[in-house]
């Protein structure tokens, strides 16, 4: 099906027809000062030769030994059937085709993709993806901010153990809106400590917290749910997906639920590929759907009683309600969904708690190597997932820079987000990582450490 | 030809006013608002005790193709909402001037219901938009 469909013969012959000389010409009401003009910094098109030429230095550029580096984007296993199905030219696309009449199998593969996420994070609806977990963030935040019309309130409770660039992204967006996030400082376990939140006269709309959190660490979900339900405000859970197939899922944490839950789809059969891109999801209560921003795809029956797919609840969008929208994202993230909902069909519940499990006992395996090496100790004492956070005798920066040499990404430098810790990696082993590579992981590590000490 | 009852008043915005005996101005949308809207399937209401003036936006109704705001005919409080649309909005569609209520409005000053449409003038209106 041709998805960009006009050739010059076909746009001149519209033209022709209402009578405009050219698409210029079509326009010429919208006034200069509205208009872009030239994109300066936009270049010219290239060549395939020349792209796959670009493309292929940039990648050889990312084409290391074992990573190491989880902080959002995760290297897992991508069985050879999600991207060899994926890549099919019914799901492979320009745009992601919703017309009931045209794109069936596009439409039942999301709703199955709604189904799967909905059981996974224990919610009662998702919508079709959005760009990326940060973004997805964002949508949350200004969903709860509409939903709860009981507190009255703009401002959004965002703790220092949720994801760096997820604060700042969804900050960037929000913004625009009035909505204040306010940061809460961590405990030194580098969990919040729902005792310790602030309660103010201001209301609060929403608390979010991240499950895992971006130290790896598990926080006190029901807890913290709790808490935020006394205070009227609503909890916007920030997960991992692969972690629900071990750990509570959002919709039952303490004695409420979250009330939405959003995060990155990307450790579902997504390359890493120099970050991005990737598909992020949203699922929330019932109670909120009109809130749901996006495509919702909904099951039902046509004139002659057959099962069907057709987008549903449209009608708060931006091409029915302009700028009384939910938000200005009407589409998702197609081919990506597509894939990750390939890789959960191919891995079911079984394989994905196998993957999380393995993950957690990779990650454990490597922090106890490193930790044989002297002043290397674990930062957050505690339970984690497939994260955790090393103090090292030297800078983390050094030690990740001299690894570098060694074709090994060993993680993420805490320091560059959080000042006080210019010395603690975080280190993510997930299933992909063996034995020899987490041997040698320790053993760079320590000869790194041995010539710092000389 | 859609209904327009002539002891209502009406909102250029498709919302209609009723003066009731205890001092409340009820309000709804018009025969002509629910057939252009098509199947309501959801209504989003005002709080009670919630103070609007008239023209401000008060909730929203959706339908299968469109969601609209509502907006306040008069200026005053709103003292109740008809809840019973939370599980049956198809009653807008079925008795928009009946059992389809939305609010009801204690009004600042009753003569505001003045500055409303008759039925005469509300149904030139509705004319003029089908064409």
């Amino acid at each position: 099906m041709p998805f960009i469909p006009h050739t010059a013969e076909e746009v001149d012959a519209m033209l022709t027809t209402i009578g405009v000389a050219s698409i210029e010409d079509l326009f010429d009401e919208i006034p200069d000062a509205l208009r872009a003009g030239r994109l300066e910094k936009v270049p010219e098109g290239i060549s395939e030769m020349e792209m796959l030429r670009i493309f292929s230095e940039r990648a050889s550029a990312d084409a290391l030994g074992p990573c190491f580096l989880g902080a959002g984007s995760y290297d897992h296993h991508i069985p050879a059937a999600v991207w060899d199905l994926t890549a099919r030219g019914e799901f492979m696309t320009a745009y992601t085709p919703y017309q009931a009449e045209a794109s069936q199998g596009t439409l039942q593969l999301i709703y199955e993709f709604q189904s799967m996420m909905a059981a996974l994070t224990g919610m009662e609806v998702s919508n079709a993806s959005v760009y990326d977990g940060a973004s997805g963030l964002a949508e949350a935040i200004l969903m709860a901010v509409r939903g709860n019309r009981k507190a009255k309130s703009r401002r959004v409770l965002v703790p220092e153990t949720l994801h760096p660039l997820y604060r700042e992204a969804a900050a960037a967006i929000v913004a625009a809106q009035d909505v204040v996030l306010e940061t809460v400082p961590m405990g030194s376990n580098g969990l919040v400590d729902a005792a310790s939140l602030p309660t103010s006269e201001a209301g609060l709309a929403a608390l979010v917290v991240q499950q895992p959190n971006f130290f790896g660490r598990l926080e006190d979900v029901d807890g913290l749910t709790d808490w935020a339900h006394e205070q009227g405000a609503l909890l916007i859970a920030v997960a991992n997906p692969l972690t629900l197939a071990l750990l509570k899922p959002p919709g039952e944490w303490g004695a409420a639920g979250a009330d939405i839950a959003c995060g990155d789809g990307q450790p579902f059969g997504i390359p890493m590929a120099s970050g991005g891109p990737s598909f992020g999801y949203i699922c929330t209560r019932d109670k909120l759907v009109r809130q749901l921003p996006g495509r919702i795809i909904g099951r039902t029956e046509d004139l002659n009683g057959k099962t069907g797919f057709a987008l549903t609840l449209q009608a708060r969008e931006q091409h029915i309600r302009r700028g009384k929208a939910t938000s200005n994202i009407c589409t998702n993230q197609g081919l990506l969904v597509t894939a990750g909902t390939i890789y959960m069909a191919l891995e079911g519940p079984e394989g994905l708690a196998r993957v999380a499990k393995a993950s957690h006992r990779n990650t454990a395996a490597l922090t106890d190597l490193l930790t044989e090496l002297p002043g290397v100790d674990v930062h957050m004492e505690g339970a984690f997932f497939h994260e955790r956070t090393l103090k090292l005798p030297v800078k983390a920066s050094h030690a990740i820079e001299a690894l570098l040499q060694k074709d090994i990404l060993a993680g993420l430098d805490l320091g560059r987000f959080y000042p006080d810790m210019e010395d603690v990696i975080l280190v993510c082993a997930t299933e992909k990582r063996t034995e020899t590579e987490m041997l040698a992981y320790r053993d760079a590590l320590a000869a790194v450490l041995t010539e710092a000490a000389t | 030809m859609s209904e327009i009852p002539t002891e209502l008043k009406y909102a250029a915005s498709h919302e209609w006013a009723r003066l009731e005996e205890d001092g409340t101005v009820t309000v709804g949308i018009s025969d002509h608002a629910q057939q252009a809207l098509g199947d309501v399937v959801y209504v989003e209401h005002p709080e009670v005790g919630q103070t609007v003036s008239a023209g401000a936006e008060t909730g929203v109704v959706e339908s299968v193709k469109a969601a609209s705001d509502i907006y306040a005919p008069v200026s005053g409080t709103i003292t109740e909402i008809n809840e019973a649309l939370e599980d049956a909005p198809e009653t807008v569609n079925q008795d928009p001037y009946g059992d389809g209520w939305f609010f009801k409005i204690e009004p600042d000053d009753v003569a505001e219901l003045g500055e409303l449409l008759d039925a005469p003038a509300y149904g030139e209106l509705c004319e003029a938009e089908s064409h």
